[in-house]
């Protein structure tokens, strides 16, 4: 009964976003105020309706109804309760409608916070949305339910994919998700700009906040993904360019150049047909990503099903939406005024050449990889696309972008001169190129990559240092303190998130250069020592798990002979799939990580064990992390707080002109 | 009770002299620090995305034994990859080779880098024509420091 009252919810939702799509579109085109005001309640109907459908997903789950087909393939009565939840996108359909659920979040969310937005604006935007929201809710029910059923009942379901039952599974998926649906935002809000002819400041300045906050959910997203590659798959790598990954990546690249593109437009009116064109192209990323991911076109963990069906309709209604959105821009866009004048050095300048940089190397990141399949489906041969040919093309195209991020805030707007620039930061990068030459000498080997790395996180922290230092010194008078307040947040945001990189770019160079690893076969009581640790093997225990049994080892861990950590990697054997999985123990700190996994066993309880001592591994997370916090601080700024409380003082039938209500 | 005494000292002794700094699992540390190198850039043909250095799939390991044969045989390590590619194709190799079906694939981004700058730097010529060429007077020119210091004087 529950299914299939979640299967109904599906339809009426279906109902209501064909009534979004059109009705409130219609009535900006004519001008009908009551069309237009259909919008907002289809928009809170249509996520209470999807709530309604992904809660009683969430019920069979969590009461282990394996008459429905979803949850006898992807749960088990044995899998713990909050992973039988996570199951819920843990395969194609229920990551649908994960996806359907959070455009329908964002949807809700736009409804709350947009009254200071022309009636207009609001209906085209909340009638963009519906349209997405139509196409997913329709591929759903035509071709992927969740809800169908399966009769006979199975007596007990196959299980969840071990390699996703992990902590990881309850948060990575969502903030993904938050973060790729999130552009959709930025998408409605520049098709609906395209549709009314009014892209301008304004329209800039309303989307930025919605797409930093997208770009922060993906960036955290992104991060938590890696960090559980680097623990769950029990070989100690981050990041690997597998398809996957870099259909998460895309997106990413091309909404870091939208924001800093918007930035543009809001404060100078300029690169308004360039960002449009990025925003659309950054939610086309994220759509293709998604699809990719679930369609089973790419092999990897993440591709569940391969379905004819699926795949034609994807196609269809990617070509719809990215073509029909193209279309509109090719139509529309050449009638944009162009914004102000800036010369070639200029900090719009600089800004235009970092976007094509991303962009080019988002393009290089598409290209390798779709070149397998391409490759592949025109008969040509079978190839791999790996690490070693992202690295050799993504170095060298984010190399100038990162040493452009160290002088683009410094550079004045419209009119910059390179003699300054240099005197102002020539002890920034002094003191840069020495440290990146020295400090691998001391550290005991130098490689140029090393140097290259260091090289760019010291001169995106140097240069944000002067920035500061400048900034504070322009603010005469008041003391230190006043003048730290009086300087904006979305200024601290921009400085924090550009040191975000720094200490990724850290983090990445230093474990390259540093890290050391061990194979080695340990009996009981042997110890192996590594990067100045020693590890000694007190043997393996056997352990039942509640889904699986598994090999569980003892590590000591000394240095200097105190004792450091003891350590408990994992071997498990999942019954229901039957699948070996390896637990690695990691020993988590900021300036190394220990990860130690068992590999096989060996005669006489010996084992084959893998040693790794992993320097900085952790900055690179932390990294993506403070990125993310400089996003959500340039969000909080003082203008976009007195908008909000602005607006909670307008009455809600009140249509005010626009430009008194925004700041 | 002093024989067990004696036996349990004796096992524990033992236990001691087993005790002992670990084996490598490779019998020839120069050997295995080439096959790391090489196997980085090779595929584990079996898994699903996954380097022959990180696989633990047994044909992985078999392949890894090959591989690790026939540096002990000396060859070089582009005789190797040669050989890997004769019997499994292009597929194993995790840096494409240029050839003619790859030329795109290695060349594209820098080409792609070309264009845009240039449609860059073409796109800013134009525009800088036909941007209208505003004129500021002196007069304006102290207008605005005027407006300016005002402002700061009366905020």
């Amino acid at each position: 009964m529950i299914p299939e009252i979640g299967h109904f919810a599906l339809i009426l939702a279906l109902c209501v976003a064909a009534v979004q799509g059109t009705v409130p579109i219609f009535g900006a085109a004519s001008g009908n105020a009551s069309f237009m005001a259909v919008a907002k309640p289809a928009a809170r109907g249509q996520f209470l309706l999807v709530l309604i459908a992904f809660c009683c997903l969430g019920y069979a789950f969590a009461d282990k109804d394996f008459s429905v087909l979803y949850v006898a393939a992807n749960a088990n009565s044995k899998l713990p309760l909050h992973y039988r939840l996570a199951a819920i996108w843990g395969a194609h359909e229920g990551s649908l409608l994960l996806w359907t659920f959070i455009l329908t979040l964002w949807m809700m969310a736009v409804t709350l916070f947009s009254k200071h937005l022309p009636d207009a604006m609001r209906a085209r935007i909340l009638g963009v949305m519906g349209l997405v929201s139509l196409g997913f809710l329709l591929f759903m029910l035509t071709v992927s339910n969740p809800f169908e059923r399966l009769i006979p009942a199975a007596p007990d379901g196959r299980d969840l994919n071990p390699l996703l039952q992990d902590p990881g599974m309850v948060m990575h998926p969502p903030m993904l998700y938050m973060g790729y649906v999130g552009f959709s935002v930025a998408f409605a809000f520049a098709i609906a700009a395209l549709l009314g002819g009014n892209l301008d400041a304004a329209w800039a300045r309303w989307s930025r906040p919605w797409t930093t906050v997208a770009w922060c959910f993906l960036t955290v997203g992104i991060a938590l993904g890696s960090g559980w590659a680097y623990y769950e798959l029990g070989w100690g790598g981050w990041w690997f360019w597998d398809p996957v990954e870099n259909a998460s990546f895309m997106p990413w690249l091309a909404g870091t150049a939208l924001i800093h593109s918007l930035a543009v437009t809001d404060k100078r009116g300029g690169f308004k047909v360039w960002t449009v064109l990025l925003a659309i192209l950054a939610f086309s990323l994220s759509l293709l990503g998604t699809f990719l991911v679930r369609s089973g076109v790419l092999t990897s963990v993440h591709a569940f099903a391969t379905d004819p069906k699926r795949g034609l309709f994807i196609l269809v209604f990617l070509a719809v939406v990215i073509g029909g959105s193209l279309l509109l821009y090719a139509w529309r866009a050449p009638r944009v005024g162009l914004g102000g004048g800036f010369d070639p050095v200029s900090r719009e300048a600089m800004l235009l050449v970092n976007n094509v940089l991303l962009v080019v190397a988002m393009a290089s990141v598409l290209l390798g990889t779709l070149y397998p399949l391409f490759l592949d489906a025109l008969g040509l041969g079978k190839i791999s696309v790996g690490p070693p040919y992202f690295d050799t093309v993504f170095v060298p195209l984010m190399t100038p972008a990162l040493f452009l991020m160290g002088i683009g805030p410094l550079a004045q707007w419209k009119k910059a001169s390179l003699p300054d620039l240099a005197l102002r930061l020539r002890w920034a990068f002094g003191v840069s190129v020495a440290t990146a030459v020295l400090l691998p000498v001391v550290l005991g080997k130098w490689t140029p990559l090393l140097s290259l790395g260091l090289l760019l996180a010291l001169w995106i922290v140097t240069t944000a240092v002067v920035n500061i230092r400048e900034r504070l010194t322009r603010l005469e008078g008041a003391g230190l303190v006043n003048r730290l307040a009086s300087i904006p947040r979305s200024y601290w945001g921009m400085i924090l998130a550009h040191c975000g990189i720094a200490v990724f770019i850290v983090g990445v160079t230093m474990v390259k250069g540093f890290e050391t690893e061990q194979d080695v076969r340990m009996n009981v009581g042997d110890h192996a020592t590594i990067g100045g640790y020693t590890f000694q093997f007190d043997g393996a225990k056997d352990l039942v798990g509640p889904n699986y049994i598994a090999a569980r080892g003892t590590f000591r861990v000394t240095k200097d002979g105190h004792d450091v950590t003891v350590m408990y990697p994992e071997k498990r054997r999942y019954m229901v799939q039957s699948q070996t999985m390896t637990e690695a123990a990691i020993d988590s700190g900021l300036l190394r990580d220990l990860y130690v996994s068992l590999g096989e066993p060996l005669e006489a309880g010996a084992w084959s064990v893998r040693l790794y001592h992993k320097p900085f591994i952790d900055w690179i997370w932390g990294g993506c992390l403070i990125m993310a916090v400089g996003g959500v601080l340039a969000i909080t700024d003082r203008r976009y707080r007195l908008a909000w409380r602005r607006e909670q003082e307008v009455p809600v039938a009140a249509s005010q002109p626009v430009e008194a209500s925004i700041v | 009770m002093i024989r067990i005494w004696t036996l349990m000292v004796v096992l524990t002794m033992a236990g001691v002299a087993a005790a002992q700094e670990a084996r490598p699992l490779a019998e020839n540390p120069q050997v295995e620090a080439r096959l790391k190198v090489l196997a980085v850039e090779l595929r584990c043909l079996v898994c699903q995305n996954q380097t022959l250095a990180d696989s633990n799939a047994p044909l992985a390991e078999d392949l890894r034994r090959e591989v690790r044969e026939m540096i002990a045989k000396n060859m070089s390590d582009q005789d190797i990859i040669n050989f890997l590619v004769e019997r499994y194709g292009d597929f194993v190799l995790y840096r494409p080779p240029l050839r003619a079906t790859t030329t795109v694939l290695w060349i594209g981004p820098f080409l792609l880098l070309a264009v845009a700058g240039t449609v860059l730097i073409m796109a800013l010529r134009r525009r800088q024509k036909t941007l209208p060429d505003v004129v500021v007077s002196d007069a304006d020119h102290e207008r605005v420091v005027q407006l300016l210091s005002d402002g700061a004087k009366h905020p």
